[in-house]
């Protein structure tokens, strides 16, 4: 069925999301190998809503659903750590139309797109705006917050390129439509 | 039952009663303040003041336990972080470098206990400020003064709409997770990663799937209601300024000014007690 | 009530609406006409058209949902392609089926603000609009709440004074008892009836529970099927044909019972309402049909599968959500657990299925204490079916939902193929086996879940609301299945439920669970012929009870266990025929 209400989907789009990427604030996968770091499932929901709903969906939920995840479960709002997570969700919003989530097509060239546009995202937030904020708010040294940022990029960038990229193909096969299905016996 | 989140919650004082928009400019006041300032003396007042406040606000700690638990265990893992990556940050802060014990590298110095001090003061600051923004705030009477400030309703209402479903995504979530760990997934730190990460998504799937669903019957609720039909709309919860607003938005404005005065006065954001 | 002076506010002529993602017109050639202040039902299966053409009516179609039109729709004298749906939604005002998803306010007195303040109406306006709509719908006391604290029915009146703050003409209701127990069921048709009548309110249901929806009178029932309108008569005309069954609408229980006895149903019968029918010319047909029947029987089943033992259980210090419950399921039973939304049937099966844990007593799985056992554990004795597959489906392809159970407990390969292409053979989803998820409808998504569950071999499977929603037609072929699950494989089932003909027709025995505290341990029929019981559970009770009084047959119990025989023996000799 078509649907032409590009406004208010897309305000309810970006409050759903953020709902969705709170209540995931405390799904973590430890990486085992690193001791105290977990792949963060919401950081592959992000880029999922963000591939599907667009740039400002995806920065509104990255903004408003890390500061709100955070004051509701931690009791702090990071600034230097929440600007980043609206800028992946920017950034892969933006080139949203290179992998037609919405369009039910999310095949290798798309996925390989959307991987590479993901990395960059990563890197542009984690490695460059997270770890500038906290030097110019925190004056916290330069080694500890780039190496911080490092690893927030790494497992960032995995848990996205894999969950991620499953939530993106399984998506594109829910809404596809089915055609020439055959019973077999 | 999932773990107790920070909300709102009903409560007659004074604070409550003040509108959304003086409880966001005094939490943008405070925030900005204590991200700026490294001054000792400023950041001191702040968090005494804001433990002050925390106590005629009469929030409990049964409302906020659970949660402050976790800010003292993120802390040291700051500082211990800070420590082990930059033993000597404090010497290059204030210029100077007084030798409390042990050598080498991991030398300890006053400046570098000041500093780390410093921090961990600039974190404590903010704390009961956002404590007392998300447990006496309204967030309907929020969104509608926001809307008055000028920022169009669509932002206020996509945080509206996210604090109306965040219960409810969040039994489904329970629901799900019970009913697939039932059927034997476990999401537990064994396995390969990838293995691990599979798992997780015999309950994200479910749960992102119906919610995109919702977002759907949401919007054409909301059509049906007419949301979205002229550039601005009225408020049910709106507030008007009343005096106390006034005088907690003028104080809070001030108090910034001289803060930010007092820490850039000698030139550096930070107070040197060493020379 | 229906007045033909009065010029339409509603009116179809010879409209024929087709959606652009499909290649056949979802309503043909619609003629209809409803005057201010009716009331009617709209009644038909699932995929009817029903909704579509609900959906012309508050303008959803064509300003949202996009198509070809030919002929066309009027609202309150103006053509509805002409005017967008906020000039619609001035005229009609629509009650959805999801009382959440239209609950959009974060408290009761915003959500009925909701369209006030979009319409910019002055504060003062709203404030006193709002409490004056609140005490209609009779929600006065809850303005302060947050939607979690409310039952599905005070939602839905929440959702009805959304619509009625603005002063429309007509009300829309898009399934409204689908979410409801029967006693909530009950008390929201005689809302809409009181609305309808103080309120001069044209008033427009889309249902396919009849016999619920004419609890109270309406003036006209309009029947879709397949797109186009296969009757417009009164509720007294239309039970005096063969048109519902025709349609795959269930019938009212008493209307059906008539026919078994051998009677024939007029117009001047007046049929529409048990309570003012005329029976006596039927009653001694009826009375013969009962004592010419003999009752067969039960099933004894023996041996104990699950037994409760005063299981205790709260969330919170203040009230307990279970106090002292006991009772026993038998080794290959089909069992109900009933009672309102909120009475404590979901903690129960949560209980059972370890996601929380007893405060006190013992859940016993064949004589063992299964409190040492892990949710994993007790998962391959005791299998949980959600209600909606939709939250419970991970995998896109068929076969690997089924065999996931199997692949996380390290089944070797071989013997998961073997087993689930078993299961899907059960199931009758074998020829679907490589299809994806998303191809399938509803009932068979149900259907998948039910397989991921059995595949694992349980000694029990609880259903949560296997038939929510469904249409007659869905709700029979789901509940085949499940009976056949049971027979076949021999799986005890416990079902958990307030649809009241479920219990009736596919369950033996029934547990009745009201405000924490076990209320009955009886056949279905011995329920739902107490009123006492009935009114405590929100159950309602059966026309058949009415109908058996009013023939003179006190025995309404076995009156009622009557029927239900008839009613399977029948249905045997349709799945043996087909």
């Amino acid at each position: 069925m078509d649907k032409k209400k590009f406004g208010i989907q897309q305000v309810v789009a970006a409050g759903i999301g953020t709902a969705l990427f709170v209540v995931l604030t405390e799904v973590q996968i430890p990486l085992v190998i690193v001791p105290n770091t977990a792949l963060q499932v919401r950081a592959a929901l992000l880029g999922f809503l963000s591939a599907v709903y667009g740039p400002i969906v995806g920065c509104v939920v990255g903004l408003l659903g890390h500061a709100l995840g955070d004051a509701f479960f931690y009791g702090g709002v990071w600034w230097s750590w929440v600007v980043p997570e609206g800028v992946v969700g920017l950034v892969i919003g933006l080139l949203a139309k290179y992998y037609n989530v919405r369009e039910g097509e999310f095949g290798g060239k798309q996925i390989g797109i959307f991987n590479l546009v993901q990395v960059v995202a990563n890197a542009v937030a984690w490695i460059v705006v997270a770890p500038v904020l906290d030097i110019v708010i925190y004056a916290e040294p330069a080694n500890k917050v780039f190496a911080q940022g490092a690893l927030a990029f790494l497992a960032n960038v995995i848990i996205t390129a894999i969950l991620g990229t499953l939530l993106g193909v399984a998506y594109a096969k829910l809404i596809a439509k089915s055609s020439s299905l055959q019973k077999e016996d | 039952m999932a773990r107790k989140l920070l909300t709102y919650e009903k409560k007659n004082t004074w604070i409550d009663r003040l509108s959304g928009i003086t409880k966001l400019v005094f939490f943008i006041c405070w925030s900005v303040t204590s991200m700026m300032t490294y001054d000792t003396r400023v950041l001191v007042f702040m968090l005494v003041a804001s433990l002050f406040l925390f106590k005629i606000s009469k929030t409990e700690w049964r409302q906020v336990g659970s949660v402050f638990k976790f800010i003292i265990f993120f802390l040291i893992l700051n500082v211990s972080a800070i420590f082990l990556f930059s033993p000597n940050q404090g010497e290059v802060i204030y210029g100077t470098r007084t030798v409390l014990c042990g050598s080498g590298r991991y030398t300890v110095t006053a400046e570098q206990l000041f500093y780390e001090m410093n921090i961990v003061l600039k974190y404590l600051t903010i704390v009961p400020s956002i404590f007392i923004f998300m447990v006496t705030t309204n967030p309907s009477e929020l969104a509608a003064s926001l809307n008055r400030m000028g920022i169009h309703y669509n932002v206020g209402y996509s945080i509206a709409i996210a604090l109306r479903y965040i219960p409810d995504i969040q039994n489904d979530f329970t629901k799900i997770k019970n009913a697939q760990m039932a059927r034997g997934i476990e999401m537990s730190k064994k396995g390969r990663l990838f293995e691990r990460i599979k798992a997780t998504t015999a309950i994200i799937f479910p749960l992102v799937f119906s919610s995109m669903n919702r977002i759907d019957t949401i919007s054409t609720a909301m059509e049906l209601r007419n949301f979205g039909r002229y550039k601005k709309r009225t408020w049910y919860m709106s507030r008007k300024l009343e005096k106390n607003d006034y005088a907690v938005i003028i104080t809070m404005i001030l108090f910034m000014i001289i803060a930010l005065t007092i820490t850039y006065i000698d030139g550096s954001r930070f107070y040197n007690p060493f020379i | 009530m229906t007045d033909k002076s009065l010029t339409p506010i509603i009116e179809f002529t010879n409209f024929t609406f087709k959606y652009r993602a499909q290649v056949e017109p979802t309503l043909y050639d619609i003629n209809l006409k409803i005057y201010p202040g009716e009331k009617i039902l709209i009644i038909g299966p699932s995929g009817s058209g029903k909704s579509t053409l609900a959906n012309c009516i508050n303008g959803l179609v064509p300003h949202i949902y996009t198509g070809d039109i030919s002929g066309s729709v009027t609202i309150a004298g103006k053509n509805a392609k002409e005017l967008d749906i906020f000039n619609i939604s001035k005229t009609v005002g629509t009650v959805l089926q999801d009382t959440d998803g239209q609950f959009i306010g974060l408290t009761v007195a915003e959500d009925i603000a909701f369209a006030l303040e979009n319409n910019m109406i002055p504060q003062q306006e709203i404030l006193e609009k709002v409490a004056r709509t609140a005490e209609t719908v009779e929600v006065s006391s809850l303005l302060e709440c947050a939607p979690g604290e409310l039952s599905g029915g005070q939602k839905q009146r929440v959702s009805m004074a959304g619509v009625m703050i603005e002063d429309i003409e007509v009300m829309l209701f898009d399934e409204p008892l689908a979410n409801l127990d029967p006693a909530t069921g009950k008390r929201a048709i005689e809302l809409i009836d009181s609305i309808q009548k103080d309120e001069k309110k044209t008033v427009i249901i889309i249902e396919h529970r009849l016999e619920d929806a004419l609890y109270c009178d309406a003036d006209r029932i309009i029947v879709v099927n397949e797109g186009r309108i296969a009757a417009d008569l009164s509720p007294d005309d239309l039970l005096a044909t063969d048109i519902l069954n025709e349609t795959g609408i269930r019938e009212p229980l008493y209307v059906t019972a008539l026919k078994y006895a051998g009677c024939v149903i007029e117009s001047e019968d007046e049929a529409g309402q048990i309570s003012t029918m005329h029976i006596d010319k039927h009653a001694s047909k009826v009375r013969d049909w009962y004592y010419s029947t003999e009752a067969v029987p039960v099933i004894e089943h023996k041996n104990d599968v699950l037994s409760i033992e005063n299981v205790s259980f709260s969330y919170n210090e203040t009230r307990k959500t279970l106090a002292d419950i006991s009772f026993t399921v038998k080794e290959g039973e089909m069992m109900a657990i009933v009672g309102k939304n909120g009475a404590g049937k979901t903690t129960l099966s949560n209980l059972i299925c370890g996601f929380i844990n007893p405060d006190s007593g013992v859940i016993k799985l064949k004589g063992e204490d299964i409190a040492p056992l892990s949710i994993k554990e007790r998962g391959e004795r005791v299998g949980l079916v959600m209600q909606n597959p939709n939250q419970m489906i991970s995998k896109t392809m068929i076969f690997d939902e089924v065999a996931l159970g199997l692949v996380t407990r390290g089944v070797p390969e071989d013997e998961i193929k073997e087993r689930v292409n078993n299961v899907l053979k059960i199931c009758g989803l074998y020829p679907f086996r490589n299809w994806p998820v998303s191809a399938l409808s509803y009932g068979q998504k149900k259907r998948v879940t039910i397989a991921s569950i059995l595949v694992l071999e349980p000694e029990i499977i609880i259903l949560d609301e296997p038939t929510a929603g469904q249409d007659y037609r869905h709700y029979t072929e789901i509940m085949e299945f499940i009976k056949s699950i049971n027979e076949e494989a021999g799986t005890t089932i416990i079902m958990i439920t307030h649809d009241m003909h479920l219990m009736l027709e596919y369950t033996e025995r029934a547990v009745v669970i009201a405000d924490g505290v076990l209320l009955a341990d009886s056949t279905p029929a011995a329920i739902l012929t107490n009123s006492e019981i009935a009114d405590k559970a929100y159950l309602k009770r059966t026309s058949l009870y009415d109908l058996s009084k009013a023939c003179g047959i006190d025995d309404a119990d076995g009156f009622t266990e009557h029927f239900i025989m008839m009613e399977r023996k029948l249905r045997e000799e349709v799945n043996h025929g087909a």
